[in-house]
């Protein structure tokens, strides 16, 4: 169990032309849950694999604990790692994929039974010890992964988009006990996905990365709340966040946004941050379930709400919600999402109630938050 | 004409190809199997398809007196130093070419098989002379030497592909779990690619085993196989051999390479970089 730390940490390929990694500074405390989430090529999974010490960073450094581990080869890291392919070796029982790690490590014998039946027990596959991966479905060989990995009692353990090779049902219930395991075991993981949903469920933290860069960092529930930039806030969360570009207005009662078709007053309190921003283009964002349709369903805990006007353009109903796309004046689309199933025509005209508590402003070319 | 005539005429048309295709290959090498062991006057009679009486002698005499036996002893020597040499050379090449990205790479692979371009005959004449000064001329060796060179192309493109088969992966994993890179190789990526290296080498082993040119070039008193019956056919013993000596031999000839295509058809298919998963 140890605190992982990036510095300044970089991974360029083709002599600098591809920045894979361009300088992540970040602190994995002892014991945490940390997701990398990112899109594919983000440079998460590299990031990943110069924490196993794969890959040798252009530049920065990587500490677990005081030990600078920069150069040092996987072996010697104390680490664990789960794969996306499993790469639970084909060649063996799983018995012998699990015990593995404590051969090499020259365990003695006994206690290399001991370990191995407890890891099985942990995943459960005990009864699969004698059979060979190519006898297992794929969820099973992912466990004989996870068994392999937590047998090592590592430092740190490492997942590489484990899930992603296994079918929507099966990934649900995994994702669920692989966060109970780690809760129990109290081992600092390190996990990444494109899956923000797995972000979300399982991260004590979330880390969102995109083009090399590390965007923001804190628990799912803030990164959700309170995105730092556009890629952020629409990245996490589905459906996407509503964008739509607006400029601010002075008028008398205060500060207002206003575009083709919409016009809400935002409370005072936004006015010193929105100030330099009179008069220009903004980015404004709402997530689809932080609006509602007046007469047709409430929003739970609004304090402050505004109305905008809207046309009903087509219905997802998805069952257990509905969302509904709606025409906000000209050619802006903005998607609501509600529970329970709302028989709406398509066609009619609509209230739609703003929960001012959760709305963003973005500056238009930094795309960074302003609220 | 109907759909249903149509879907037999063109199963008949595909079955005809096949059967041409697998007679072309098969008719020869039963010939040469039955004739082998048949007496002449069998397969001198017109009205006689198929012999019906057998005798061991040509085969006998061919192995024994004639000295094919010490061919075939040759042959094994030459085809594994050959194999040993190539391997040897050819493995880490073949893991390089597979696994990592070098600057070059794509030329180094061309070369690899433009090497095979040169027709041999070319060079007949400096490889005797280097052979000569090198004191390597009818030494089984000398042969070995100069099979490695024909067969390394193959071995390196043949294990490279076997070992791009092995997933990068599996080796990262024994790196993650406590071994060396080497060691990850020697743990995991062998065991994982014996059954394709295995076929690797008896191929390997037949290329060297059907060489004739080189070992006739090369060797005297110490022939390999081919050489050896090359010889026994076309001259030593004055002028051409009779038919039952060219029957016996191409059997012999041929055995070796029936017992790899049994063992090996399975393997055959990873070796040439279509991985079966």
């Amino acid at each position: 169990m140890v605190e992982v730390r990036l510095e300044n940490l970089k991974k360029y390929f083709g002599n600098g032309k591809v920045k894979a990694v361009d300088g992540i500074d970040l602190t994995i405390k002892d014991g945490e849950f940390l997701v990398l989430l990112g899109p594919s090529g983000c440079g998460k999974t590299t990031t990943l694999r110069m924490i196993a010490g794969l890959e040798t960073p252009t530049g920065g450094k990587i500490w677990f604990g005081d030990k600078d581990v920069t150069y040092f080869s996987p072996k010697d890291r104390n680490i664990s790692m789960v794969f996306q392919s499993y790469a639970v070796w084909p060649h063996m029982t799983v018995y012998d994929n699990i015990a593995f790690p404590l051969k090499i490590k020259k365990h003695p014998k006994d206690e290399i039974d001991k370990k191995v039946k407890w890891a099985a027990e942990m995943l459960p596959i005990e009864n699969l010890l004698d059979r060979y991966p190519a006898q297992l479905s794929g969820g099973q060989r992912q466990r004989v992964a996870v068994a392999r990995a937590i047998v090592v009692e590592p430092a740190v353990l490492l997942m590489d988009e484990p899930l992603s090779n296994l079918d929507a049902k099966l990934r649900v219930a995994m994702r669920a006990e692989i966060k109970k395991l780690q809760t129990k075991l109290k081992v600092t993981t390190i996990y990444v996905t494109h899956d923000q949903v797995e972000a979300m469920t399982m991260g004590d933290r979330i880390a969102v990365m995109n083009k090399g860069k590390l965007l923001q960092v804190g628990p799912p529930t803030e990164v959700y709340l309170k995105p730092n930039s556009i890629f952020v806030g629409t990245f996490i969360g589905a459906p996407e966040m509503n964008l739509l570009e607006v400029s601010i207005k002075e008028k008398e009662n205060g500060l207002v946004l206003e575009g083709t078709g919409l016009e809400i007053t935002l409370p005072e309190e936004f006015r010193e941050l929105l100030e330099r921003y009179i008069n220009k283009s903004v980015i404004f964002g709402i997530r689809p379930e932080h609006m509602t349709i007046e007469g047709v369903s409430t929003l739970e805990h609004v304090k402050r709400a505004r109305e905008i006007e809207g046309t009903v353009d087509f219905i997802e109903a998805l069952g257990t919600d509905t969302i509904v796309h709606a025409r906000v004046g000209e050619g802006n689309l903005i998607k609501i999402k509600l529970p329970g199933h709302i028989p709406l025509e398509i066609g009619s005209k609509v209230k739609i109630v703003v929960d001012l508590d959760n709305i963003h402003i973005f500056d238009k070319t930094t795309e960074n938050a302003v609220i | 004409m109907n759909e249903e005539t149509k879907f037999i005429l063109k199963k008949l048309v595909f079955y005809a190809f096949i059967f041409t295709v697998v007679a072309w290959i098969v008719i020869p090498i039963i010939i040469s199997t039955l004739y082998g062991f048949a007496l002449p006057k069998d397969y001198y009679d017109p009205k006689k398809i198929l012999p019906t009486s057998f005798t061991i002698k040509y085969v006998k005499t061919l192995l024994i007196t004639l000295g094919a036996l010490d061919g075939i002893k040759n042959s094994v020597i030459v085809a594994l130093i050959t194999i040993a040499i190539s391997f040897a050379l050819g493995i880490p090449a073949g893991y390089a070419v597979a696994k990592f990205i070098f600057p070059g790479k794509d030329t180094i692979k061309l070369s690899i098989v433009a090497l095979r371009m040169f027709p041999i005959p070319v060079m007949a004449i400096p490889l005797v002379i280097l052979y000569i000064r090198l004191h390597l001329i009818d030494t089984l060796l000398g042969v070995a030497l100069a099979h490695t060179a024909m067969s390394l192309p193959f071995v390196v493109l043949i294990t490279s592909s076997i070992f791009a088969g092995v997933s990068k992966e599996l080796e990262e994993a024994a790196m993650v779990f406590g071994l060396t890179r080497l060691g990850s190789f020697f743990k995991i990526t062998l065991p994982l690619a014996l059954p394709g290296l295995a076929a690797a080498a008896m191929f390997t082993f037949v290329m060297s085993w059907n060489e004739v040119f080189v070992a006739s070039i090369l060797t005297l008193a110490h022939r390999t196989l081919p050489a050896q019956i090359l010889s026994i056919m076309a001259g030593a013993s004055g002028g051409a051999a009779p038919d039952y000596y060219k029957f016996a031999a191409a059997f012999i000839m041929i055995l070796p390479a029936i017992t790899f295509i049994f063992f090996a058809r399975k393997y055959l298919v990873t070796m040439w970089g279509i991985t079966l998963k």
